[in-house]
């Protein structure tokens, strides 16, 4: 869109200081024009900077949970009120069927869901990532195997095999990330791998291959930088996948027992008969949060990708 | 840094679009080179589907512990009752002779017994498919129509106030949890809130006791608020990749051409824009059939549906394994098939593949 426009003023600004700075201080003054540059897209773009909004605000409730409700809330001994309590001043969301607190359950559970969220999405692009970059370096055999096998996951059902690894692994949130992060990486690697394949016909790879730049040259220092944006925008979509995969997990009892999770918490509900009594101010809380943090994950991942690659055309 | 990736991003994000059969279709569209091409995705699709067999084994052997445990459920059992399960199960077998006993019965159909209902689980599973087949059917067609409807017009009107409205409300649906999306539904529409009534069933799939036209009603009625459920998180999907498919057409010159013919938008849309735009869109539908079964999984647990996803719940709660492991088998391996119809299908809509 823009892209090129702004990059004229930036080489004009940067080459008379070519003789006077080093080669690191003009890579990190060319990075700090280009988030410059970002951030000034990423602002036009509204839903993008709501869902922004809505994630900081969640980051921050989850931050500052140890001193606004305290990790005692989840302990159902001694619980303040009586099982099942409407919603009142005392209890703005009402209590569980322990009788704990349902809003301090809520921004307890922030924790979790995006503790998982975030180390799960991190893992899977990165397992993305490195299939992708080594399938689009070393050609032949290996990458024909490795996309084979990517083409294999990419079919599976991502859930019903995270299901599966749950059934075979103890419940814990470590268990629940790896389950998470094994499963979803196909797509990363099918766009890394045809990013990587992008960069590679590029001449100063050539370049690079004749002033004797190994493989591990390559793709971490030509390879990799050139596709972290895309890594990037990809991890913040995975992100809302990753926390409504964990909500499924935890409400199919596949979860960390001993944590408290918007997901774990539907699930109570469930159990607790929440809903034949019809008491949705039990259910609608914890649905609303994993919601509201799913949806705000992806557009700012959707705003992310469109100023990085404007001709993709998801919010135009 | 950003101006070399940007417009290489453009053909990294191709990327998906072309893991269907465009890379692989036929040179030409000759009858041998079709021939040709069904055999190799029917070879892939077998490859694929030994894979899941292998898998479905291995990984549900990797469970620590004694699966009899699971059997008896913690009671009290003496070691001649512990041996006479484990051989009742074939579990007393070394590892490679149980793999090959299990591969030798798959291929006849034989997926083990059940710990839970001490009966075959292909039974259960031929009993649950058809209620499976029905909601998943039902809600599939709704919500690629609906997502099909509702893309073109947004990607026609792009960046208008009911484009925004509709993607907004896409993405928002996309968001929310199925399960949670089915038990409002339940409060609201079954169990009745306020001024509305129970208009609906809490779940099941019939009341019982009817026959002929009024059990059909009658399953009707029970189906509509899980299907409802199904397409409202599923819709957005489909929305969203018809819509920048056909985004990605809307420049074309073919377009120019047939508005410059005089034909009206409408015509334009749908004769030359529409169809084009359509076979990305159901390559990645079919692709994206993985997360329905996902949402066919969590939908049945909720409403009790008598379908896989049900009994996959209740496998899951025990964990009754071969039963876990058959309905993982045959999960995957209804996506791979679907998959493979799709690539099989895919050059005959379209001449232009492989080209």
């Amino acid at each position: 869109m823009t892209t090129t426009e702004s990059d004229g003023p930036m080489t004009t600004e940067a080459t008379p200081q070519v003789a006077t700075v080093g080669p690191r201080t003009l890579a990190w003054q060319r990075r700090r024009h280009s988030a410059v540059r970002f951030w000034r897209q990423y602002r036009t773009h509204r839903a993008g900077v709501f869902g922004l909004a809505a994630l900081s605000l969640f980051a921050l409730i989850a931050l500052t949970a140890p001193l606004t409700v305290g990790s005692d809330v989840q302990s159902v001994t001694g619980a303040p009120g009586g099982p099942m309590e409407s919603p009142s001043a005392r209890f703005p969301l009402g209590t569980d069927q322990f009788g704990r607190n349902l809003l301090g359950l809520v921004v307890w559970g922030a924790r979790v869901s995006l503790l998982v969220g975030l180390l799960a999405a991190v893992l899977s692009v990165a397992i993305g990532a490195l299939i992708g970059i080594t399938a689009g370096h070393f050609r032949g055999w290996y990458a024909t195997v490795i996309m084979r096998i990517t083409d294999w996951f990419l079919v599976m059902p991502t859930l019903v095999l995270a299901i599966a690894l749950m059934t075979v692994m103890s419940r814990s949130i470590g268990t629940i990330i790896l389950a998470i992060g094994v499963t979803t990486w196909p797509t990363t690697a099918r766009l890394v791998r045809a990013q990587t394949l992008a960069v590679e016909s590029r001449p100063y790879i050539e370049r690079a291959k004749a002033l004797g730049g190994g493989h591990w040259h390559i793709m971490s220092r030509h390879v990799l930088p050139n596709v972290m944006p895309l890594v990037l925008a990809q991890t913040t979509l995975i992100i809302s996948s990753a926390i409504l995969a964990e909500a499924t997990l935890a409400f199919l009892g596949l979860g960390d027992p001993t944590v408290v999770s918007w997901g774990g918490l539907l699930q109570d509900a469930r159990e607790a008969g929440a809903v034949s009594a019809g008491k949705w101010w039990y259910l609608v809380p914890p649905g609303v949060a994993i919601a509201v943090v799913a949806l705000a994950f992806t557009l700012c991942g959707r705003a992310v990708e469109s100023v990085l690659n404007p001709k993709l055309g998801v919010t135009r | 840094m950003t101006a070399e990736a940007t417009p290489s991003l453009v053909e990294a994000t191709d990327g998906p679009a072309q893991a269907g059969p465009s890379v692989r279709g036929p040179r030409a569209r000759t009858t041998t080179a079709y021939l040709r091409y069904v055999a190799g995705k029917l070879g892939g699709a077998a490859v694929s589907l030994l894979a899941v067999l292998v898998t479905s084994f291995f990984l549900f052997r990797l469970i620590p512990g004694d699966p009899v445990k699971y059997m008896t459920g913690g009671r009290q059992v003496s070691a001649g009752q512990l041996a006479h399960y484990r051989e009742e199960f074939g579990l007393d077998l070394p590892l490679w002779q149980q793999f090959t006993d299990y591969c030798g019965k798959a291929l006849t159909g034989d997926l083990g017994t059940s710990y839970q209902f001490r009966a075959p689980v292909i039974d259960k599973i031929s009993e649950a498919l058809p209620n499976t087949l029905l909601l998943t059917g039902t809600a599939f067609v709704l919500y690629t129509a609906l997502g099909i409807f509702l893309g073109t017009r947004s990607a026609w009107r792009a960046g208008g106030t009911s484009d925004r409205l509709n993607t907004g409300l896409a993405l928002t649906l996309y968001s929310i949890p199925s399960f949670w999306l089915g038990l409002l539904l339940i409060i609201v529409f079954s169990v009745g809130m306020g001024p509305i009534p129970g208009l609906f069933p809490t779940g099941g799939m019939e009341s019982g006791g009817k026959e002929g036209f009024a059990y059909v009603l009658d399953v009707a009625h029970h189906l509509i608020l899980p299907v409802v459920t199904l397409v409202a998180v599923e819709y957005g999907q489909t929305l969203l990749v018809t819509r920048s498919a056909l985004l990605d057409e809307m420049g074309s010159d073919y377009l120019t051409t047939a508005r410059a013919k005089g034909l009206r938008d409408d015509l334009v849309r749908r004769r030359h824009a529409v169809p084009n735009a359509l076979l990305p869109t159901v390559t990645l539908i079919f692709i994206n059939l993985g997360r329905t079964v996902a949402g066919v999984i969590l939908v049945e647990t909720v409403f009790s549906w008598p379908g896989l996803g049900g009994l996959f719940y209740q496998a899951l709660s025990v964990p009754d394994l071969p039963l876990v492991q058959g309905l993982f088998f045959v999960f995957a391996s209804a996506v791979i098939v679907m998959n493979t119809l799709a690539d099989l299908i895919y050059p005959l809509l379209d001449p232009r593949v492989g080209r």
